[in-house]
């Protein structure tokens, strides 16, 4: 041990680094250090120039030990450690000592960074000489894939993925595939209709060989590591035997309870309590509402007329829910965003002024398979002779959400453009802050807009109100604004009000990301593995994003994130095995006294006891190094590899050296 | 249980915010609230003062406090909306801005005192919501003010910047008080409205287009009484109702109270002891209103 050599590798990162630190001082300081054979500084270690001195010293001057003084581990371990592997050193003889995140990003006093930066290096010094040789474990793949969320980024990524020839498990929570875009009009800037280039999508999925579609189901437990993840489905009862419907749509003809607020129409329609959310839907099989079905919510229906209209006797009022258990090799979220809360911006009367509406409702109203038949008209059934339309709702707001949404400006021009096409004579005003019109063909769109007639007033709303001051705003609403551009306050009464909701996460993001092993952004969206470059990767090896669960997008964007997440998972699946880290917990059979503490605390199911010899074991696939049983036993038993306890306290000794 | 609270009366109690100072000690004293006039207080720091001279106002302010603090361990009551605003802002300020609250204490500091920031500082109108409940207060009530339609009028300030006890933009806390005493608020989308404040002394024409708006819906939807929950809201309602009238040909003449009197009349307090002779137009029509 003490014979080790030890080099030691500085990094300037441009100036990230040596920006702040003292690098010459730490570097000679580290020369010196006992076992250390050579320091060195380099402006970025993670060039190939930068690599292929640690190939070579390790070849020239025969290093047994490495640190590399740099970034964090997350960012370019794997890079140094493949160097080290190339040089000929087992590559768990590296180590990394992070002086940019921990250091010379956080610590303001260059003195003080320095000095930092020579005992974080001090304690990988120290604890070099204790690390082991360390083979990568490989396990099989399997490989399947599941994709969770079945909106247009879901759909995307299954069929790509299936036509790879993957088998896909698709789990949806809604009756019905679709998403969003499945309820929008026409999507801008080209104004294709978006049921008619979404629905053959829906089918091709429904109609898959490669893919089973769990529709009205939800995952409720992840297990297990890339290449092998353990997975709990419940199938929702839909009452109905999916089998046996062939999704003629009688029986939600035949029901008595045919006024429930419509979810696909976002409250604007009305459906029955068994339904079919959509003509298009897939899969086209009818679903009970149990809240909503005299027969399930109140154990009565007089007639029950939707069991004879029912020519199959598909209905099934004792129908459970199911428990279904999936095993796949990589994941792909794709559980989309929801709209903004209106309500909670009471000053432009959401919910109080019947004739504000959201974007999303205004999509089911201009549609021509909405409620109204694609007529915009008021509650009064009258069309509206002037509109505004209300931009960043609930976005750009410190106090709701800090982020823009990146669609609204986009589809409030579609908007605009929709009304002036249907209702040629309606006045309509767009509100905006700034017009972002950033993609393809999009500025185009809106030069289009304003030849079209629309006002653009620069000022975002400040109240919309039913008080009228002048004879002209008596019985319409009025939009108070400040005209950013003119410098006058400005009352514009008008007929209608859609309010551009902003996007938001889904309610339950945190926790469902919590389900999966990965986490949020501060803005509640999922958080990519790198903002810029593993923008469709989570933390968690062989989980991918898809789509506006990880920020807000346009349907392009989420199409292209759909296609690197499906490229992501088959890098993974198409691979025969996975190399895993090697770092997890071993238990010496000749010191384990059988007391079967470790057994039970184990998260993920990873120690197993041996009741022959009366011992636990650790089976080596499913452990993930987690270092639960390292704490928890008794004797000290269970160690983890790369983590043990003469490792950690030498690094410990390290750190206080100086 | 009694509640017992700090108040700082504020200097309109003395002039002419005095019924709400007299209402507010009969209401408190009817349900139970023992309010500990904050010795030796001051000016609040609030309006003109903290436009001009910010850092002043502050110290001001910063004083009142750190009274609060001495006398301790209770919340600190205002029932002007200003006061209430201002004490608050101190606060927010002093948590946000270490080098202000030092600078205002070194200024504390030549008058013996110090102020920590810890002072919770309430507005009586959530006091009376939240800490007693409407739920005691309706059980408190002798006199339903069955039939009786109010406007709800909050003011610029109570609910505001942040909306600490209710929604900014459109609280429904003294609806819920009204409906306990059985009155009927009215939609009155103007709540939060502002009434002109001090420029009723710089700049009449937009005071008096504020107020003419927040009477006009107040009538428009067919109020019998205006309440209000601060003293310079109720004033530039009540007394500038003529020379609105006279600037805009309308003949509104409607009563306009402090919310504590119109409650201090459920609960059964005389009307002497609600100070409402001292109402410029005349409540006592609508009071009449209510059975008996």
């Amino acid at each position: 041990m003490a014979d080790e050599k030890i080099a030691v590798y500085f990094c300037d990162c441009g100036t990230n680094i040596a920006g702040k630190v003292d690098v010459g001082e730490v570097v000679k300081w580290a020369a010196e250090q006992p076992n250390v054979t050579v320091a060195r500084e380099y402006k970025y270690m993670c060039s190939d120039p930068g690599q292929d001195l640690i190939k070579t010293d390790i070849k020239e001057l025969g290093v047994t030990r490495v640190v590399v003084a740099a970034c964090s581990p997350t960012m370019h371990e794997p890079t140094f450690r493949k160097a080290a592997a190339d040089g000929g050193l087992n590559p768990f003889l590296l180590q990394m000592a992070n002086v940019r995140e921990h250091c010379s990003w956080v610590t303001e006093d260059p003195v003080e960074a320095t000095e930092k930066a020579k005992r974080i290096l001090s304690a990988q010094i120290h604890r070099l000489p204790f690390n082991e040789a360390l083979q990568p474990i490989e396990v099989p793949v399997n490989p399947d894939v599941m994709v969770v969320g079945a909106g247009i980024a879901g759909i995307e990524a299954a069929l790509k993925l299936a036509d790879a020839g993957k088998k896909v498990f698709v789990v949806e929570r809604d009756p019905s595939i679709g998403g969003h875009m499945a309820m929008f009009d026409k999507t801008f800037p080209t104004l294709d209709c978006s049921a008619c280039i979404l629905t053959p999508k829906m089918s091709a999925l429904g109609k898959h060989p490669n893919i089973t579609l769990m529709a009205y189901s939800e995952v409720t437990e992840v297990s297990g590591y890339v290449g092998n993840f353990k997975v709990k489905v419940r199938k929702k009862a839909r009452y109905v035997d999916t089998d046996k419907c062939t999704g003629c749509a009688a029986c939600t003809e035949a029901c008595v309870v045919q006024k429930v607020r419509s979810e696909f129409d976002v409250g604007l329609g009305y459906r029955p309590a068994i339904y079919i959310p959509f003509p298009q839907a897939v899969p086209l099989k009818a679903t009970i509402d149990p809240a909503k079905c005299l027969t399930l919510s109140k154990g009565k229906c007089a007639k029950q007329s939707c069991v004879p209209a029912c020519g199959p006797g598909a209905i099934d009022f004792e129908q459970q829910d199911e428990q279904v258990e999936l095993d796949v090799g990589a994941i792909i979220m794709a559980t989309g965003f929801e709209l903004f809360d209106c309500k909670r911006e009471a000053r432009y009367g959401y919910g109080r002024l019947a004739n504000v509406i959201t974007s999303l409702e205004f999509e089911r109203l201009s549609n021509a398979s909405g409620p109204t038949g694609g007529h915009i008209v008021m509650k009064n059934g009258e069309a509206p002779k002037s509109v505004a339309i209300l931009h960043c709702v609930g976005s750009r707001d410190e106090n709701y959400q800090e982020f823009c949404s990146r669609v609204c400006c986009m589809y409030s021009l579609k908007f605009a453009h929709l009304i002036k096409e249907h209702l040629p004579e309606t006045e309509v005003y767009e509100l905006y802050i700034d017009m972002r019109a950033y993609g393809k063909g999009y500025e185009e769109f809106y030069k289009r807009l304003m030849d079209e007639g629309v006002h653009f007033i620069r000022g975002r709303a400040a109240e919309v109100s039913d008080v009228a001051i002048a004879p002209e705003e008596e019985g319409r609403l009025v939009v108070k604004a400040e005209d950013t551009l003119l410098g006058i306050m400005r009352r514009l009464p008008v007929d209608m009000v859609i309010l551009s909701a902003g996007l938001s996460p889904r309610r339950d993001a945190k926790e469902v990301a919590q389900t999966f092993g990965f986490g949020c952004s501060a803005n509640g969206f999922y958080l990519e593995r790198h903002p810029k470059l593993e923008p469709a990767s989570t933390m968690t090896d062989g989980v991918f994003l898809a789509g506006a669960c990880q920020y807000p997008k346009d349907i392009p964007d989420a199409v292209a994130q759909a296609g690197a997440a499906a490229a992501g998972a088959l890098t993974f699946v198409n691979n025969p095995t996975v190399k895993v880290e090697p770092t997890i917990s071993y238990i010496d059979p000749e010191k384990c006294s059988g007391c079967h503490i470790c057994v039970g605390l184990c998260p993920h199911a990873a120690i197993q006891f041996n009741a022959e010899k009366e011992v636990a074991e650790v089976i080596e696939a499913a452990c993930k190094g987690c270092g639960v049983c390292v704490a928890a036993c008794g004797s000290n038993v269970p160690q983890q590899r790369g983590y043990l306890d003469k490792q950690i306290f030498a690094e410990i000794e390290g750190a206080l050296a100086l | 249980m009694t509640l017992t609270y700090s108040y700082f009366p504020g200097c309109s109690s003395e002039a002419t915010g005095k019924a709400y100072d007299i209402s507010t000690r009969a209401v408190c004293d009817k349900l139970d609230i023992e309010l500990k006039e904050l010795p030796d207080w001051n000016c609040c720091g609030s309006t003109s003062y903290f436009s001009i001279r910010e850092l002043e106002s502050f110290g001001v302010s910063a004083r009142n406090l750190a009274i609060a603090q001495e006398v301790g361990g209770m919340d600190l009551v205002a029932t002007c909306s200003a006061c209430y605003t201002i004490l608050a802002k101190t606060n927010r300020y002093f948590a946000e801005d270490p080098v202000l609250h030092e600078t205002i204490n070194e200024a504390l500091e030549a008058a013996g005192r110090t102020y920590d920031g810890n002072v919770n500082v309430r507005h009586i109108l959530d006091v009376i919501v939240n800490d007693l409940g409407c739920e005691t207060v309706a059980e408190k009530v002798t006199r339903r003010m069955t039939k009786l339609r109010v406007a709800p009028y909050y003011g610029c300030q109570a609910t505001r910047p942040k909306g600490t006890f209710d929604d900014p933009e459109f609280p429904t806390s003294l609806d819920h008080l009204l409906e306990a005493i059985g009155a009927e608020p009215i939609y009155y989308p103007v709540k939060t409205k502002c009434c002109g404040g001090m420029l009723m002394m710089t700049q009449e024409d937009a005071a008096l287009r504020l107020c003419h708006e927040l009477l006009k819906c107040a009538q428009d939807n067919g109020a019998d009484v205006i309440v209000t929950t601060c003293p310079l809201c109720e004033m530039n309602v009540e007394a500038y109702q003529k020379m609105v009238n006279k600037a805009y040909g309308t003949s509104f003449n409607i009563p306009v109270m402090y919310f504590t009197q119109l409650l201090g009349y459920a609960l059964g307090v005389d009307s002497k002891a609600l100070a409402l002779q001292m109402q410029i137009v005349p409540v006592e029509n609508v009071l009449a209103k209510v059975p008996a």
